[in-house]
């Protein structure tokens, strides 16, 4: 048994709305899973019923090999959740919100506070950890949030949006641990609208749109259909605008065309030969700074899957308080 | 063992949180010297009136403080989502209920000997018969938090859990026979006197602070402790099919 999760035709509604309709994957122990969809795609639902808070209508969970259908609640001790929003006590430190979580998963006094100040230490929060958390900046919050998801050690870590709505820095610190949790051997079902987060973090993806899965792969082979064209973008220091038409003599397998100032973009069906290119332009006086073969992003490839413009998912980041 | 780590660190996160603010404090204080001012004056008889008065005021001041604060531990938790993180952790829903509402019933119990602890000032306390007003004191908490508890995950929101709460609470006092006897009701009240738990553990108290009581003890505690179970397990199956949706 490697499926650290395996879900089959779960289905999920809410009056007259499918929050879910009918969904099977597996997550194997060890993994880092993106869930990605836009607010409303049943992201949330989701990890709810996986972690026992909602109950499905119809199909079969089985988390850490056992099966939750029934009893949703049978498989909380090997499950750390992290949800979009800080539920922890405001009227608590930091350090005793910690100590508390701890304590609901039976952890003994000594054990509860030296965990509770390895991870405040972990979160850059030892400062903090006697303040209470009602007073912590929106970054601190979902730190400590993340840490009091890990006090139990889980074999499975839901993260919902661990990175919405706070500053730049905190991010890239979140997606820091949340890469060395990954590391040490924790299965990551991570939900997140930033497509670039999950093509940074993520092995394999599934992108949910409207309650239904689109798409499910590893980032390499869901970009690889989607690369039907090579392409090299050059930046040069000085103006290549009059290059076109000699460019397009010498080289008349290649596409050109000019995106904005100072750089060519070369497309092309077979490989792109860069050391001719730069060579021919230096040749001609101008000043090659750099040169870089263009890959699709999981960004596209979520456009071309889902229809779905990338505009969309980058207001709702704004709507939701911001992006990392 | 482990669920009683989480059950008692639960309940010592509740009382230091929420029972022994200031505010709770003098609620528990104030409520039932007010409601024992209201009615010795009332009763216009004197300090011969207190040990009839005794079992009403100490019922009331236990149902008051007991339901008020079911409404901000469960109701307020599940409103600012903190109690998402009780529900995730590996406890049995019935070891969770009861820790969240054992601070509750402690409270009621230490509400309920405020007025007893005033009465002791003017009147002699040896006459009352500990054995059954101790433990009706103690299942009236549990009954009265219950209640509480039925309300709390009957609604969505604090200020609806309140309403909900005085719907039960004011008809109590007057239909309980805690300060007016059943008999003298009208007939088409006594019917409902008898579907409420209070009816029973008032009934109790004044057997054990004056002797006069209505109905055999054992059938009280009986009843008493049926309705804390009833309640409880009403309780337990709302969250199920409302909170786990």
């Amino acid at each position: 048994m490697t499926e650290a999760i395996s879900v089959q035709n779960l289905a999920k509604h809410f009056d007259n709305v499918e929050a879910v309709a009918g969904i099977s994957f597996a997550v194997e122990r060890g993994e880092l899973f993106g869930f990605l969809g836009p607010n409303g795609a049943g992201k949330t639902t989701t990890i709810n019923m996986l972690a026992g808070l909602a109950r499905p209508d119809t199909g079969s969970i089985r988390i850490g090999g056992i099966d939750c259908t029934t009893h949703p609640r049978a498989a909380q001790h090997l499950i750390g959740v992290v949800p979009d929003e800080s539920n922890l006590y405001p009227e608590l430190t930091g350090f005793d919100n910690l100590c508390f979580c701890a304590a609901l998963y039976g952890m003994g006094k000594a054990e509860r506070r030296t965990r509770a100040r390895e991870l405040l230490e972990t979160f850059g929060l030892l400062q903090a950890g006697d303040r209470n958390f009602a007073g912590y900046s929106r970054g601190m919050k979902r730190k400590l949030t993340i840490a009091a998801g890990i006090i139990h050690r889980p074999e499975i870590l839901f993260l919902d949006e661990p990175t919405t709505g706070i500053d730049v820095a905190s991010a890239r610190q979140l997606r820091k641990h949340i890469a060395d949790l990954h590391r040490l051997g924790t299965t990551i079902f991570l939900t997140t609208h930033y497509i670039e987060e999950a093509q940074r973090l993520c092995g394999r993806v599934t992108f949910i749109v409207s309650g239904r899965i689109v798409g499910i792969d590893t980032v390499e082979h869901l970009i690889q259909p989607i690369q039907t064209k090579h392409v090299v973008q050059i930046t040069c220091a000085n103006g290549p605008s009059d290059m076109l038409k000699n460019l397009a003599e010498d080289f008349p397998d290649l596409e050109f065309t000019l995106p904005g100032q100072g750089l060519i973009r070369v497309e092309s069906d077979k490989a792109v030969r860069v050391g001719e290119l730069v060579r021919f332009l230096e040749d001609h006086g101008i000043e090659v700074s750099e040169a870089r073969r263009m890959r699709p992003s999981l960004e596209d490839v979520f456009v071309r899957i889902t229809g779905i413009e990338a505009d969309t998912m980058h207001k709702e980041k704004e709507k939701k308080g911001g992006g990392p | 063992m482990k669920s009683w780590i989480a059950f008692w660190n639960i309940l010592v996160k509740d009382m230091r949180t929420y029972y022994l603010k200031p505010p709770n404090i003098s609620w528990g204080l104030i409520f039932p010297l007010a409601w024992t001012g209201m009615f010795f004056i009332k009763s216009g008889s004197g300090l011969g009136s207190i040990p009839t008065l005794l079992p009403g005021v100490v019922a009331i001041s236990i149902l008051f403080g007991t339901t008020s604060l079911l409404a901000v531990t469960v109701t307020f938790e599940k409103k600012n989502r903190s109690f998402e993180r009780l529900l995730l952790a590996p406890l049995p829903l019935e070891i969770l209920m009861l820790a969240k509402t054992s601070g509750a019933v402690l409270f009621g119990v230490a509400n309920a000997f405020v007025p007893v602890a005033m009465a002791a000032w003017i009147m002699d306390l040896s006459p009352i018969a500990w054995r059954l007003f101790i433990p009706a004191v103690f299942l009236i908490s549990i009954a009265s938090t219950f209640l509480g508890l039925f309300i709390a995950v009957a609604v969505s929101e604090v200020f609806e859990a309140q309403t909900f709460s005085n719907f039960f609470r004011f008809p109590m006092i007057f239909l309980c026979g805690l300060f007016f006897p059943i008999e003298k009701l009208p007939m088409f009240l006594k019917p409902i006197s008898y579907v409420l738990p209070l009816t029973y553990g008032a009934d109790v108290l004044h057997g054990a602070v004056h002797g006069e009581h209505a109905i055999p003890f054992s059938l009280d505690f009986i009843l008493l402790g049926a309705f804390c179970i009833g309640l409880f397990f009403l309780s337990l199956r709302n969250i199920r099919k409302r909170w786990i949706v």
